[in-house]
């Protein structure tokens, strides 16, 4: 649906050439929800406003839906943009036109007639449950209504791709998630595949298929979300990772273990419990639970535990090759053999 | 000698043809400053660095035009424009004369407050218009005009005082109006009285003026 080939985006500032996005090479696949995470300045914003063009790449190619963007330009680049739906951290709905007039300005753009564009403003409305709002000015909705709008008027005209330009970062964290159901809703039912970029893990978690990991301006990590997260590569997915999936223990608990400190992780939790229990049967071995969660993501589950495991060091030894061997990953983090 | 309202009543025909005068200058130019401002107010914008229709050759044009004539002063730009005054009206004095360096002047001056009214507008608007795939004609008419119309309106309301003010001045070259009568009696005469009256007439009507442009400013922004 998207490749992106080689992109290069510099930008000239006062002190030199600054670059934004470095040689990024990615595939976004049709239908798929895309997330793209990395720090401010990691360059994830410039990599999405290329992909309508709203930064002219440097070098590189971007094809979006078998259309090469890279060299549009005047009509047949606003064309293109009607085909991609975009939506903003901020919004930016025209502040003096009502929520219908907001949505109608974009089906203006592809020259709809009047009397059919009214008719798919309230199909819009009512899409993303703004129905009774349309002759309201955007001053007088919340947060979340006005991001509501915005998908909108991005829906319009029936986009092949939605771009998300940090889209829930000014939401508290119920609109938040009531907004990405609806990003959801919308890929699942019109098949629309959408790219989003944001610093919030959370949000991949919730609701990507695919991700990447953004840093100074390269691509460092992609995969499946639920790959990602059961086997992060580098330091930096890592860190993110702990922001949704946290494994602190106060150092007094590690301090008073004697055991050795174990962190296994189940790919599909509820197996990952009946291994545990087997282990501590068979082997002669004490187990204590320090942390452990069941995290969900793409509807899979992840099981993580922190435990202590106390007993002859062999049999130590030999219940972490029993639990490998059913499908668990062991990490010692703390050697008591 | 004061203020004498016998010898009021007596001029009150003078006066109010004058006020008559007055509002012919300041109406006159004040159109012409809205239908050619208005547009090249627009363009300065437009053309500017990192918008959608960015021209360095027009802009530069246009701004170097627009600063040169905002840097002469008007008493000077009454004078120099008397032979295209000549031309277009026909004659060198009376309200129709003065509108027409009022008009010079005025043009540039509400075009800059229209440029300055559009760079308030928040650059994420105009993105997402773009990104929607708006031309830029739709940008202009549903996005830059409906969101800088608050900050125009006050622009409009600068501009008419600036015009009242000025057109004060073109008493000096016969140019009719409150100005030219206050001038003649007020100054030549030391007529106290009209002096008195034509001042109370300019700040009647400039603070009018104020109220009616903020009321209206502040009755059609819907942010």
């Amino acid at each position: 649906m998207i490749r992106i080939e080689n992109l290069s985006k510099d930008y000239k500032t006062k002190t030199g050439l600054v670059t934004g996005v470095d040689n990024v090479t990615l595939t976004i696949n049709e239908g798929e929800i895309f997330g793209i995470v990395g720090y401010s300045g990691a360059g994830k914003s410039s990599l999405l406003r290329c992909m309508n063009l709203l930064e002219q790449p440097t070098s590189g190619d971007i094809e979006v839906d078998g259309l090469n963007l890279t060299h549009l330009r005047g009509e047949k680049l606003r064309q293109a943009r009607l085909k991609i739906g975009m939506i903003f951290q901020h919004f930016y709905l025209i502040s003096q036109k009502t929520v219908g007039e907001n949505v109608a300005f974009a089906l203006k753009a592809a020259k709809r007639p009047k009397e059919e564009s009214a008719k798919r403003v309230d199909e819009l409305l009512d899409m993303v449950g703004l129905a009774d709002k349309k002759d309201v000015y955007p001053a007088q909705l919340s947060g979340g209504q006005k991001q509501r709008v915005g998908i909108a008027r991005a829906l319009a005209n029936n986009p092949s791709v939605l771009l998300c330009d940090e889209a829930t970062s000014a939401l508290d964290p119920n609109t938040t998630l009531s907004i990405l159901r609806l990003l959801k809703k919308i890929n699942r039912e019109l098949n629309i595949t959408i790219v989003l970029i944001t610093h919030e893990m959370n949000v991949v978690k919730e609701i990507c298929d695919r991700m990447a990991v953004m840093q100074d301006g390269k691509v460092i990590e992609e995969g499946e979300v639920y790959d990602i997260f059961s086997d992060p590569k580098t330091d930096l997915t890592k860190e993110f990772i702990s922001s949704v999936v946290s494994f602190d223990v106060p150092q007094p608990i590690l301090d008073a273990c004697t055991g050795s400190i174990i962190k296994v992780q189940f790919k599909g939790a509820v197996a990952g419990e009946g291994v545990i229990t087997d282990t501590v049967q068979h082997f002669d071995v004490k187990g204590n639970f320090l942390h452990g969660t069941i995290e969900y993501i793409q509807e899979k589950p992840l099981g993580l535990f922190l435990m202590e495991i106390e007993g002859q060091p062999d049999n130590i030894r030999r219940a972490i090759t029993y639990m490998e061997g059913r499908g668990a990953k062991v990490e010692v983090i703390q050697n008591g053999i | 000698m004061g203020f004498d309202f016998q010898h009021m009543l007596e001029l009150w025909p003078d006066i109010s043809k004058a006020f008559g005068e007055t509002l012919y200058m300041i109406g006159v130019s004040l159109a012409i400053a809205i239908v050619v401002g208005l547009p090249l107010g627009i363009v300065l914008f437009v053309t500017d660095k990192g918008l959608f229709l960015e021209n360095r050759v027009i802009k530069s044009i246009l701004g170097f035009t627009v600063n040169m004539v905002r840097s002469i002063p008007f008493i000077i730009l009454l004078v120099a424009l008397i032979p295209l005054t000549k031309l277009l009206v026909d004659s060198t004095i009376g309200p129709a004369a003065a509108s027409v360096s009022l008009s010079v002047a005025a043009i540039p001056f509400f075009a800059r407050i229209v440029e300055t009214s559009l760079r308030e507008i928040d650059k994420g608007v105009i993105e997402a218009a773009v990104a929607v795939g708006a031309t830029p004609w739709m940008i202009i008419k549903d996005v830059l005009l409906p969101e800088a119309k608050p900050g125009i309106i006050q622009g409009v309301t600068i501009t008419i005082i600036s015009l009242v003010a000025y057109s004060a001045m073109a008493g000096v070259v016969g140019g009719g109006g409150i100005g030219d009568l206050a001038i003649r009696f007020g100054y030549y005469r030391y007529d106290n009285t009209i002096m008195i009256v034509t001042v109370v007439i300019l700040i009647v009507l400039v603070q009018i003026l104020q109220q009616l442009g903020d009321w209206t400013s502040k009755a059609i922004d819907k942010r």
